[in-house]
Protein backbone atom coordinates (compact mmCIF):
# COMPACT_ATOMS: atom_id res chain seq x y z
CA UNK A 1 0.00 0.00 0.00
CA UNK A 2 2.97 2.47 0.57
CA UNK A 3 4.74 1.93 -2.48
CA UNK A 4 1.85 2.38 -4.05
CA UNK A 5 0.96 5.90 -2.69
CA UNK A 6 4.36 7.08 -3.08
CA UNK A 7 4.18 7.01 -6.60
CA UNK A 8 1.27 9.03 -6.95
CA UNK A 9 0.76 13.14 -7.24
CA UNK A 10 -1.15 14.53 -4.53
CA UNK A 11 -5.04 14.48 -5.29
CA UNK A 12 -6.71 17.57 -7.72
CA UNK A 13 -10.05 17.63 -6.72
CA UNK A 14 -12.75 15.93 -5.21
CA UNK A 15 -13.35 13.19 -8.01
CA UNK A 16 -9.41 12.38 -7.60
CA UNK A 17 -10.17 11.95 -3.55
CA UNK A 18 -13.03 9.96 -4.63
CA UNK A 19 -11.81 8.09 -7.22
CA UNK A 20 -8.27 6.73 -5.56
CA UNK A 21 -10.04 6.76 -1.92
CA UNK A 22 -13.12 4.21 -3.17
CA UNK A 23 -10.75 2.04 -4.74
CA UNK A 24 -9.21 0.45 -1.85
CA UNK A 25 -9.33 2.29 1.12
CA UNK A 26 -11.82 2.08 3.84
CA UNK A 27 -12.02 4.40 6.77
CA UNK A 28 -13.53 3.14 10.31
CA UNK A 29 -14.58 5.46 12.94
CA UNK A 30 -14.52 4.40 16.24
CA UNK A 31 -17.35 6.24 18.49
CA UNK A 32 -16.95 4.71 22.01
CA UNK A 33 -20.47 6.37 23.24
CA UNK A 34 -21.52 6.78 27.22
CA UNK A 35 -24.54 8.28 27.88
CA UNK A 36 -24.68 10.01 24.15
CA UNK A 37 -28.35 8.99 23.67
CA UNK A 38 -29.25 12.23 21.92
CA UNK A 39 -26.04 13.14 20.34
CA UNK A 40 -25.18 9.77 18.29
CA UNK A 41 -28.34 9.86 15.76
CA UNK A 42 -27.08 13.44 14.94
CA UNK A 43 -23.49 12.15 14.59
CA UNK A 44 -23.85 9.46 12.74
CA UNK A 45 -26.71 10.94 10.42
CA UNK A 46 -23.65 13.50 9.75
CA UNK A 47 -20.66 10.84 9.17
CA UNK A 48 -23.26 9.27 6.84
CA UNK A 49 -23.58 12.11 5.04
CA UNK A 50 -20.04 13.69 4.91
CA UNK A 51 -18.81 10.11 3.90
CA UNK A 52 -21.74 9.54 1.01
CA UNK A 53 -21.22 13.26 -0.42
CA UNK A 54 -17.43 12.52 -1.07
CA UNK A 55 -18.22 8.78 -1.69
CA UNK A 56 -15.66 7.50 0.85
CA UNK A 57 -15.86 4.14 1.68
CA UNK A 58 -16.48 3.75 5.73
CA UNK A 59 -17.94 1.67 8.53
CA UNK A 60 -18.97 3.40 11.98
CA UNK A 61 -17.93 1.14 14.95
CA UNK A 62 -20.13 2.60 17.79
CA UNK A 63 -18.86 1.26 21.56
CA UNK A 64 -21.40 1.71 23.75
CA UNK A 65 -19.99 0.93 27.74
CA UNK A 66 -23.33 0.38 29.11
CA UNK A 67 -25.65 3.46 28.78
CA UNK A 68 -27.96 3.59 31.58
CA UNK A 69 -29.49 6.25 29.05
CA UNK A 70 -30.55 3.44 26.39
CA UNK A 71 -27.80 4.83 23.71
CA UNK A 72 -27.56 1.20 22.72
CA UNK A 73 -31.52 1.48 21.87
CA UNK A 74 -30.51 4.22 19.65
CA UNK A 75 -27.70 2.44 18.28
CA UNK A 76 -29.76 -0.42 17.36
CA UNK A 77 -32.02 1.11 15.37
CA UNK A 78 -29.55 3.39 13.32
CA UNK A 79 -28.01 0.15 12.55
CA UNK A 80 -31.51 -1.06 11.04
CA UNK A 81 -31.61 1.95 9.14
CA UNK A 82 -28.06 2.34 7.70
CA UNK A 83 -27.31 -1.33 7.22
CA UNK A 84 -25.04 -3.72 10.10
CA UNK A 85 -22.21 -3.10 7.27
CA UNK A 86 -21.93 0.27 7.76
CA UNK A 87 -22.84 0.09 11.52
CA UNK A 88 -21.50 -1.96 13.50
CA UNK A 89 -22.37 -2.69 17.47
CA UNK A 90 -19.63 -3.89 19.89
CA UNK A 91 -21.19 -2.75 23.05
CA UNK A 92 -19.39 -3.84 26.51
CA UNK A 93 -21.14 -4.44 29.34
CA UNK A 94 -19.47 -1.39 31.34
CA UNK A 95 -17.69 1.55 31.55
CA UNK A 96 -13.52 0.10 30.66
CA UNK A 97 -11.75 3.16 29.67
CA UNK A 98 -11.42 4.85 26.40
CA UNK A 99 -8.31 2.81 25.66
CA UNK A 100 -9.47 -0.60 26.21
CA UNK A 101 -12.75 0.98 23.90
CA UNK A 102 -9.76 1.87 21.15
CA UNK A 103 -7.79 -1.77 21.45
CA UNK A 104 -12.07 -3.73 21.07
CA UNK A 105 -13.26 -1.58 18.35
CA UNK A 106 -9.76 -1.59 16.31
CA UNK A 107 -10.13 -5.58 16.85
CA UNK A 108 -13.69 -5.10 14.93
CA UNK A 109 -12.68 -2.73 12.15
CA UNK A 110 -12.50 -4.08 8.85
CA UNK A 111 -10.96 -0.19 7.32
CA UNK A 112 -7.31 0.22 6.62
CA UNK A 113 -7.90 3.36 8.32
CA UNK A 114 -8.89 4.66 11.80
CA UNK A 115 -10.66 7.85 12.70
CA UNK A 116 -11.32 8.50 16.45
CA UNK A 117 -13.59 10.92 17.30
CA UNK A 118 -16.09 12.25 20.54
CA UNK A 119 -19.08 11.20 19.93
CA UNK A 120 -20.73 14.64 21.34
CA UNK A 121 -21.02 17.08 18.70
CA UNK A 122 -17.60 19.04 19.13
CA UNK A 123 -16.11 17.21 16.61
CA UNK A 124 -18.14 18.06 12.92
CA UNK A 125 -17.88 15.10 10.76
CA UNK A 126 -17.26 17.77 7.75
CA UNK A 127 -13.81 17.87 8.29
CA UNK A 128 -12.73 14.06 7.64
CA UNK A 129 -12.62 14.59 4.22
CA UNK A 130 -9.87 17.24 4.74
CA UNK A 131 -8.36 15.19 6.91
CA UNK A 132 -8.13 12.37 4.34
CA UNK A 133 -6.88 14.93 1.34
CA UNK A 134 -4.52 15.81 3.90
CA UNK A 135 -3.18 12.87 4.72
CA UNK A 136 -2.93 11.73 0.67
CA UNK A 137 -1.73 14.83 0.59
CA UNK A 138 1.72 14.18 2.34
CA UNK A 139 1.41 10.75 3.03
CA UNK A 140 0.97 11.05 6.81
CA UNK A 141 0.96 8.37 8.87
CA UNK A 142 -1.36 10.66 11.58
CA UNK A 143 -3.65 13.51 10.82
CA UNK A 144 -4.63 15.56 13.77
CA UNK A 145 -7.40 17.97 14.19
CA UNK A 146 -6.13 21.35 15.86
CA UNK A 147 -7.96 24.81 16.76
CA UNK A 148 -5.27 26.71 17.14
CA UNK A 149 -3.91 27.12 13.36
CA UNK A 150 -5.72 28.29 10.22
CA UNK A 151 -8.85 28.81 10.50
CA UNK A 152 -9.68 26.69 13.40
CA UNK A 153 -11.82 27.91 16.77
CA UNK A 154 -13.81 27.60 18.98
CA UNK A 155 -17.86 29.24 19.79
CA UNK A 156 -18.08 29.25 23.48
CA UNK A 157 -16.05 28.13 25.87
CA UNK A 158 -14.78 24.92 24.99
CA UNK A 159 -11.63 24.45 25.68
CA UNK A 160 -11.61 20.89 27.13
CA UNK A 161 -9.11 18.36 25.01
CA UNK A 162 -11.28 17.45 22.29
CA UNK A 163 -9.54 15.44 20.04
CA UNK A 164 -10.10 13.79 16.32
CA UNK A 165 -7.32 12.34 14.15
CA UNK A 166 -7.04 10.10 11.31
CA UNK A 167 -4.36 7.19 11.92
CA UNK A 168 -3.09 4.51 9.59
CA UNK A 169 -4.23 1.20 11.44
CA UNK A 170 -1.21 -0.13 11.52
CA UNK A 171 0.47 3.04 13.44
CA UNK A 172 -2.54 2.99 15.40
CA UNK A 173 -1.78 -0.93 16.78
CA UNK A 174 1.71 -0.09 17.23
CA UNK A 175 1.14 3.16 19.58
CA UNK A 176 -1.39 1.58 21.86
CA UNK A 177 0.65 -0.96 22.38
CA UNK A 178 3.30 1.06 23.80
CA UNK A 179 0.87 3.59 25.69
CA UNK A 180 1.03 3.18 29.15
CA UNK A 181 -1.34 6.03 30.35
CA UNK A 182 -5.08 5.91 31.55
CA UNK A 183 -7.66 7.97 30.48
CA UNK A 184 -7.44 11.38 28.68
CA UNK A 185 -3.40 11.07 29.07
CA UNK A 186 -3.17 8.64 26.50
CA UNK A 187 -4.39 10.95 24.02
CA UNK A 188 -1.63 13.22 24.72
CA UNK A 189 0.80 10.00 25.04
CA UNK A 190 0.11 8.69 21.54
CA UNK A 191 1.37 11.97 19.97
CA UNK A 192 4.37 11.93 22.14
CA UNK A 193 4.96 8.07 21.03
CA UNK A 194 4.24 8.95 17.77
CA UNK A 195 7.38 11.65 17.40
CA UNK A 196 9.48 9.48 19.04
CA UNK A 197 9.25 6.38 16.75
CA UNK A 198 9.11 9.13 13.71
CA UNK A 199 5.87 9.02 12.48
CA UNK A 200 4.75 11.65 10.51
CA UNK A 201 1.64 13.95 11.68
CA UNK A 202 -0.33 16.04 9.35
CA UNK A 203 -2.52 19.04 11.25
CA UNK A 204 -6.13 20.41 9.58
CA UNK A 205 -7.85 23.67 11.08
CA UNK A 206 -11.45 22.48 12.36
CA UNK A 207 -14.22 24.70 14.70
CA UNK A 208 -15.19 23.35 17.89
CA UNK A 209 -18.62 23.96 18.96
CA UNK A 210 -20.01 23.65 21.99
CA UNK A 211 -21.80 20.87 23.66
CA UNK A 212 -25.51 20.99 22.68
CA UNK A 213 -27.05 18.26 24.31
CA UNK A 214 -26.33 16.33 27.55
CA UNK A 215 -23.63 16.33 30.55
CA UNK A 216 -19.79 16.92 29.74
CA UNK A 217 -18.22 13.42 31.06
CA UNK A 218 -15.04 15.74 31.97
CA UNK A 219 -16.11 17.92 35.36
CA UNK A 220 -13.98 20.58 36.87
CA UNK A 221 -10.36 20.81 37.71
CA UNK A 222 -9.47 20.50 33.87
CA UNK A 223 -6.60 22.38 33.89
CA UNK A 224 -5.31 20.45 36.91
CA UNK A 225 -5.44 16.80 35.85
CA UNK A 226 -4.01 18.46 32.56
CA UNK A 227 -1.23 19.82 33.87
CA UNK A 228 -0.09 16.72 36.27
CA UNK A 229 -0.71 14.33 33.10
CA UNK A 230 1.85 17.08 30.75
CA UNK A 231 4.32 16.22 33.94
CA UNK A 232 3.66 12.78 33.78
CA UNK A 233 4.50 12.52 30.78
CA UNK A 234 7.43 14.73 30.68
CA UNK A 235 8.68 12.58 33.08
CA UNK A 236 8.40 9.05 31.46
CA UNK A 237 8.98 9.57 27.82
CA UNK B 1 56.15 17.29 21.55
CA UNK B 2 56.00 20.52 23.31
CA UNK B 3 56.10 20.58 27.16
CA UNK B 4 52.98 20.71 28.68
CA UNK B 5 53.25 23.84 30.76
CA UNK B 6 51.17 26.41 32.51
CA UNK B 7 48.42 27.40 29.51
CA UNK B 8 48.50 24.36 27.41
CA UNK B 9 48.11 22.04 29.95
CA UNK B 10 44.71 23.83 31.28
CA UNK B 11 43.80 24.37 27.19
CA UNK B 12 44.26 20.24 27.12
CA UNK B 13 42.16 19.79 30.57
CA UNK B 14 39.60 21.90 29.35
CA UNK B 15 39.14 20.28 25.92
CA UNK B 16 39.32 16.56 27.02
CA UNK B 17 36.09 17.50 29.25
CA UNK B 18 34.28 19.14 26.81
CA UNK B 19 34.97 16.63 24.56
CA UNK B 20 34.25 14.02 27.31
CA UNK B 21 31.24 15.85 28.17
CA UNK B 22 29.64 16.11 25.15
CA UNK B 23 30.23 12.38 24.16
CA UNK B 24 28.30 11.44 27.84
CA UNK B 25 25.77 13.91 26.53
CA UNK B 26 24.97 12.43 23.17
CA UNK B 27 24.63 9.00 24.53
CA UNK B 28 22.28 9.77 26.92
CA UNK B 29 20.26 12.06 25.01
CA UNK B 30 19.14 8.95 23.17
CA UNK B 31 18.31 7.07 25.76
CA UNK B 32 16.72 9.58 28.64
CA UNK B 33 13.34 11.18 29.67
CA UNK B 34 12.98 14.78 29.00
CA UNK B 35 12.62 15.53 32.30
CA UNK B 36 16.61 13.61 32.84
CA UNK B 37 17.02 16.04 29.64
CA UNK B 38 16.65 19.05 30.89
CA UNK B 39 17.94 18.39 34.57
CA UNK B 40 21.48 17.43 33.29
CA UNK B 41 21.26 20.49 31.18
CA UNK B 42 20.28 22.79 33.81
CA UNK B 43 23.20 21.01 35.96
CA UNK B 44 25.71 21.74 33.20
CA UNK B 45 25.02 25.27 32.24
CA UNK B 46 24.49 26.07 36.54
CA UNK B 47 27.79 24.84 36.64
CA UNK B 48 29.45 26.21 34.37
CA UNK B 49 28.31 29.31 35.12
CA UNK B 50 29.07 28.90 38.76
CA UNK B 51 32.49 27.64 37.63
CA UNK B 52 33.18 31.56 35.69
CA UNK B 53 31.46 33.53 37.96
CA UNK B 54 34.06 32.43 41.30
CA UNK B 55 36.97 32.15 39.11
CA UNK B 56 37.19 28.33 39.85
CA UNK B 57 38.75 28.02 36.07
CA UNK B 58 41.72 30.06 36.76
CA UNK B 59 40.08 32.29 33.74
CA UNK B 60 40.32 36.49 33.84
CA UNK B 61 37.14 37.49 32.37
CA UNK B 62 37.07 41.45 31.57
CA UNK B 63 34.73 43.08 33.69
CA UNK B 64 31.79 43.71 31.34
CA UNK B 65 31.98 40.30 31.05
CA UNK B 66 31.83 39.35 34.60
CA UNK B 67 29.15 42.05 34.74
CA UNK B 68 27.10 40.64 32.29
CA UNK B 69 27.82 37.19 33.55
CA UNK B 70 26.88 37.32 37.21
CA UNK B 71 22.77 38.89 36.79
CA UNK B 72 22.31 36.00 33.72
CA UNK B 73 20.55 33.70 35.41
CA UNK B 74 17.77 35.86 36.30
CA UNK B 75 17.45 37.18 33.77
CA UNK B 76 17.06 35.03 31.56
CA UNK B 77 14.20 33.38 33.96
CA UNK B 78 12.57 36.79 33.96
CA UNK B 79 12.51 37.01 30.08
CA UNK B 80 11.00 33.44 29.65
CA UNK B 81 8.73 33.97 31.96
CA UNK B 82 7.44 37.21 30.33
CA UNK B 83 7.75 35.41 27.15
CA UNK B 84 5.34 32.48 28.16
CA UNK B 85 3.00 35.27 29.68
CA UNK B 86 3.38 37.21 26.27
CA UNK B 87 2.56 34.26 23.70
CA UNK B 88 -0.54 32.86 26.26
CA UNK B 89 -2.22 36.80 26.28
CA UNK B 90 -1.29 37.30 22.43
CA UNK B 91 -3.05 33.38 21.34
CA UNK B 92 -6.03 33.82 23.88
CA UNK B 93 -6.39 37.39 22.26
CA UNK B 94 -6.34 36.08 18.39
CA UNK B 95 -8.24 32.90 19.29
CA UNK B 96 -11.43 32.59 15.89
CA UNK B 97 -14.41 32.18 17.27
CA UNK B 98 -16.22 30.46 14.86
CA UNK B 99 -20.46 31.60 14.65
CA UNK B 100 -20.81 30.47 11.83
CA UNK B 101 -19.94 27.15 12.70
CA UNK B 102 -22.40 27.31 15.23
CA UNK B 103 -25.22 28.52 13.36
CA UNK B 104 -24.68 25.88 10.38
CA UNK B 105 -24.69 22.85 13.28
CA UNK B 106 -28.27 23.84 14.24
CA UNK B 107 -29.71 23.95 11.02
CA UNK B 108 -27.78 20.65 10.15
CA UNK B 109 -29.31 18.90 13.82
CA UNK B 110 -32.81 20.32 12.28
CA UNK B 111 -32.44 18.67 9.14
CA UNK B 112 -31.18 15.09 10.70
CA UNK B 113 -33.68 14.95 13.11
CA UNK B 114 -36.39 15.30 10.38
CA UNK B 115 -34.33 12.89 8.14
CA UNK B 116 -34.11 10.30 10.58
CA UNK B 117 -37.60 11.06 11.91
CA UNK B 118 -38.96 10.23 8.42
CA UNK B 119 -36.40 6.76 8.70
CA UNK B 120 -38.00 5.26 11.21
CA UNK B 121 -35.69 6.51 13.82
CA UNK B 122 -37.58 7.08 17.35
CA UNK B 123 -36.07 9.62 19.80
Amino acid sequence: MASLEMSRSPPRSRRDLEVRSTRQDKYSVLLPTYNERENLPLIVWLLVKSFSESGINYEIIIIDDGSPDGTRDVAEQLEKIYGSDRILLRPREKKLGLGTAYIHGMKHATGNYIIIMDADLSHHPKFIPEFIRKQKEGNFDIVSGTRYKGNGGVYGWDLKRKIIRLYRKEVLEKLIEKCVSKGYVFQMEMIVRARQLNYTIGEVPISFVDRVYGESKLGGNEIVSFLRGLLTLFATT
Amino acid sequence: MLPLVGGRRLNLVRFSFLLLRGALLSFLAVTMTKLAQWLWGLAILGSTWAALTTGALGLELPLSCQEVLWPLPAYLLVSAGCYALGTVGYRVATFHDCEDAARELQSQIQEARADLARRGLRF
